[in-house]
Parts: C-alpha cells; structure tokens; sequence
C-alpha cells in the first residue's frame, strides 16, 4: 500500500483502524491485504473473482470491512462478493470504493453483493463511493446488490455518493420473510456531466416485514439522476419509499416510483419532491450572518448528512 | 440603534406601508396592530429580506437600506421568524452553532434551549424539520436567535404557539439581551403582558404608525389591542 491508497482508503472506509475486524483489501483487481476472526471467515471463491464472507451463528458485534481501491486508468474490475450471515448475529459491514484515475482511459468497479441474512441477526451496511484524479478519462461505479432476509432479519444500509464519479448505475433487490425488516438511506451527489441512476426493487412476501427507502439527493451543474423504484407488498406489510431531490443550475432529475400491492393488508406510501434549494431557508441562514454562498452549502451538507 | 425615514413598501400598486417614520431609541419596543396591518413587512424591511419602495433605514446613524441580510446580520441585527424555517438534516444544535457563530458544546447548547423551557438532551440532536411541533420550533428559533446577542433583535410575534410555556420565561430571555451588551429588542406582539414591560409602543393600523407612546401613557393602548385579538396563531 502507498500514500494514495491510504489516502482514498480513509476517505472511504474511517473504521479501518479497528484490530479486531476481519477485512479484505481489494486494489486494482487483486486481494492485497486479508484477515479472519474466530467468527469471521472470509475466503476466495473458486469459481469467479471474489470472495465469500461467513458469519458464525450468535456473532455479536463483528466488524468486516472489504474497501475497494482501483489506481490504474483503464482497468474494469468486476467482482462477487456473498455474505452469508447465520442467526442470531450483529455485524457492522464497511464496503467503501474510491477510484483514482489520472489518465483518459475509462475506470469501472461493477461490485455483485449478495446477502443471505439468517433469522433474527442485524447487519449494518455502510456503502461509501468515492473519486478522483485529474485524467478525463471516466470513473464508473456500478454496484449490484441483492438481499435475502430471513425470518425477523434487519438490514439497515447507508450508501453515500458524494463526489467524482462520472456515472453510476446502482441496482438493489431485497426479498423479506416473515418480520424482516430493510432501513436503507441513501445520499447521491453528482456534479459537471455527471449521470446517477438508482433501481430499487423490494418484494414483501413475509407477514409485518417492512421496508423504508430514504433516497436524498442533490444534483448540480449539468449532472443527471434518476431514481426508479418498484415495491410489491404480497402480505401484510408496511413499505415507505421517499425520492427528496434539490436541483441547481442545468441538472435535471427523474423519480419514477411504483407500487404494487398484492395484498389487502399491504400498505405501500411513496412520495417524491423534486426542487431547488427553499428561498426561505436561504433567507433564514442569511439572518444569521452566513452569505449566500455559505447558507447553499450548509443547507446542501445538512440535507446529504 | 434603527431608524425608519419616509419607508413605503408597495407592493401590485397596494401600500402595505405607507411613509413610516419610526426611532427605535428605547430598550424595548414593542409593535401591535390589527393582523394585516404590516408588522411583519416592517420587521422583514428592517432585516433586509424586502426592499422598501422609497425610503430609509439608518443604523446607528449608517444608512443600511441596500445592504444584504447577511450584512446586516452580521453588523448587528437579528430577526426571529414568526414562522420558523424547517430544514432537513440540520439538527437544533447544529442550528443553535449556526447562529451564535461558534461550535457549542452540549452542556451549552443545553443551556440555550433550557431557556425556552425545553428539556434540552431530548431535542439537541432532532432535526428542525416536520416531526417537530409548531409550539417547539418557536421556541428554538427565539432561543438560537437569542443566542446571538445582537444589539437589535427583532421577534416577530414569539408569543405564537407558545401557551404552554409562561410568559416569564420570555420576558426574561428579552431582558437579558438588554443586560447583554444593551441589546434593543423590537417586538411584534399581541400580548399584553409582553406590552405592559415595553417602554415603547408602536401601533399600526392600515400600514400607517397611528401612534407612538412610551410606557407612562400606555393603559389606553392596551385596551385598543385587546379588542383586535390577544395571542397570535402560528400559522397566520
Ligand atoms: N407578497 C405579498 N403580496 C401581496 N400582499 C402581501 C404580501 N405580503 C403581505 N401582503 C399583505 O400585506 C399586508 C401586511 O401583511 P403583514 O406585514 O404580514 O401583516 P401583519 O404581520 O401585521 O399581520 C397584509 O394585508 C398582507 O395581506
Ligand atoms: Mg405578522
């Protein structure tokens, strides 16, 4: 690991410092660095790239951290990567990546997470995306993420995209038993040329599963987003999906929600704002001393916090 | 110290305010007045957030009527809302450093909320968003604009909303500003308690001062408020 690589690492991935997490490194297409716990067992598939992460039965409070760091412009990294967490767990998961791409060729990570979440256990996901360099060639993230939560599971998952990825097509799919329960919130920010897709689809098929879908996200210069999500409510269930979206200058955003319920007990909400910064809001900042420059930010870093 | 000369506030050809001429020279005026009459666009004309069509506006002696918001805030005047501003994602506390300027810590943020008589821990890191209520968020933006400690604050009506809380605790707040760097509070109230510790009282009527007393000659004042109406509605 050199400089840069620490230096994308923390702003990806902060906790890295604990000793008693299991993590996996991933540069530029290769494993650099990895360790285990008695808990936490993290191996390399055998049949495509990527690893296979075990959590043990009755684990309680483990961490894994699994960052991602790609150097070399023109390298397109795909990997898959399992999480296979048994009952009755608590794990915290940190999967950061950040690109830095100096040249004019294209970079891409396309990361295939799966979670198989076992009765009872809690995961805490934690998704930072991040780049940078000076190169025109494009820094693309397309993750993948697909969730399977057993009876009484909870998946609670905050991604963030705050800066320099020039295209992004995120894709998550959640299925829910019985009392399952998905928190996710996400925060996208794109700037210049940028574009930002987002699908979600969550499918309740478990009696009192429930789902909350917060996506916030503030689009600048000519910068583009589009958020897509489709919920299907099969049981009794309870789903809130909320699209909040401030625009500036020539960025445009698309919401385009749908639910479907399935079943007579099945209660679906989706709302949607679309809208630039409240004049009020600048207005009240403002009074309090900040220019208006000033009062922009503070209101565009509370709203992505 | 402010100062209105000759203002005018027009707005699709109606007056709103019609050749105000006002010297806030007293620790703590308040001004009343029928809902509609213009107390509100006074106290947004003061802080800048509308223009007046003609007109002045001095600040101790300097003529402010086109400087921004932010500088006049920042020389000295503040302005809390008669109906608050909600955010999302920013927290009281947040809101509270925001407006003293400074990173307070929890023990002081504290301190500043428990002055509006909430019970601080359980709102410190709450939004300032919906989830709060009309009565709460009035009394965290009087308390965050207290804490600034300007030498002019204006409230816009702050007894809004605020039934649970007594009064005493909002006299207080307004007499330790005046204890504090002599700040000069302006207030927009209905009250009559508030009014009965004013030295000064400005009645509008149609856009136009009808009359100016000090404290001495207040008793028929009051009883002509009174007859408008005595307490305000957060959502008017
Ligand atoms: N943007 C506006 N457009 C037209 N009329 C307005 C506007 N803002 C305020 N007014 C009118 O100006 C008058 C004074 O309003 P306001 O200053 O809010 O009164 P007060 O605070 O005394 O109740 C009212 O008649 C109100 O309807
Ligand atoms: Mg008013």
């Amino acid at each position: 690991m050199n400089n840069l690589d620490s230096h994308i690492l923390k702003i990806i991935n902060e906790e890295l410092s604990r000793k008693d997490s299991a993590y996996n490194i991933r540069k530029d297409g290769k494993s650099i660095e990895r360790a285990s716990t008695d808990n936490i067992k993290i191996e390399s598939k055998t049949d495509k790239d990527g690893i296979d992460i075990y959590v043990k039965e009755g684990t309680i409070n483990g961490y894994v951290h699994i960052p991602v760091i790609l150097t070399k412009s023109g390298f397109s990294d795909k990997v898959y990567n399992d999480f296979h967490i048994e009952k009755n767990s608590i794990v915290v998961i940190n999967a950061g990546c950040g690109i830095h791409n100096d040249a004019h060729k294209d970079s891409s990570h396309n990361g295939i997470h799966r979670f198989f979440i076992g009765e009872n256990s809690y995961v805490k996901y934690i998704e930072k995306h991040y780049g940078e360099g000076d190169g025109d060639g494009k820094r693309i993230l397309d993750p993948v993420t697909e969730v399977y939560l057993g009876k009484n599971a909870t998946l609670e998952m905050d991604t963030a995209q705050i800066k320099g990825v020039s295209s992004t097509i995120r894709q998550t799919k959640a299925v829910l038993e019985d009392g399952a329960k998905l928190v996710i919130g996400e925060k996208i920010m794109t700037h210049d040329n940028q574009t930002a897709k987002t699908i979600f689809e969550v499918t309740l098929n478990g009696s009192n599963s429930s789902a909350k879908v917060t996506s916030r996200s503030v689009a600048t210069d000519k910068s583009h987003q589009e958020f897509i999500s489709n919920v299907i409510g099969n049981n009794e269930c309870f789903a809130h999906v909320e699209c909040d979206a401030i625009i500036k200058d020539e960025a445009s955003v698309t919401s385009d929600p749908k639910i479907t319920a399935n079943h007579i007990d099945a209660r679906l909400i989706h709302e949607a704002t679309i809208g630039k910064i409240a004049g009020e809001q600048l207005i009240k900042l403002m009074t309090l001393g900040l220019s208006k420059k000033k009062a922009e930010e503070t209101i565009i870093n509370g709203f992505l916090k | 110290m402010i100062e209105l000369i000759n203002l005018s506030y027009e707005i699709d050809n109606k007056k709103i305010l019609d050749n105000i001429n006002i010297k806030f020279d007293s620790n703590f005026t308040v001004i009343t007045g029928p809902n509609g009459s213009g107390k509100s666009t006074l106290a947004k004309i003061i802080m800048g957030i509308l223009k007046p069509t003609s007109g002045k506006i001095l600040y101790n002696g300097e003529d402010i009527t086109n400087l921004s918001i932010d500088k006049r805030a920042n020389m000295g005047i503040s302005f809390s809302f008669q109906q608050p501003v909600k955010f999302k994602g920013i927290t009281v506390h947040d809101l509270i450093n925001l407006s003293s300027g400074e990173e307070m810590n929890v023990h002081d943020a504290c301190e500043v909320l428990s002055q509006v008589g909430l019970c601080a821990k359980e709102y410190i890191n709450r939004e300032v968003d919906s989830s709060l209520s009309g009565g709460e968020l009035k009394r965290i933006e009087i308390a965050s604009v207290s804490v600034r400690n300007s030498n002019v604050t204006i409230f816009d009506e702050p007894e809004a909303g605020i039934d649970l809380w007594s009064f005493n605790n909002l006299i207080k707040i307004f007499k330790n500003l005046r204890e504090k760097n002599n700040g000069k509070t302006i207030i927009i109230s209905h009250q009559e308690r508030i009014i009965n510790n004013s030295d000064k009282i400005v009645l509008l009527e149609n856009g136009k001062v009808k009359e100016i007393k000090s404290t001495k000659e207040l008793n028929n004042i009051v009883s002509v408020t009174n007859c408008c109406k005595v307490g305000g509605d957060i959502n008017e």
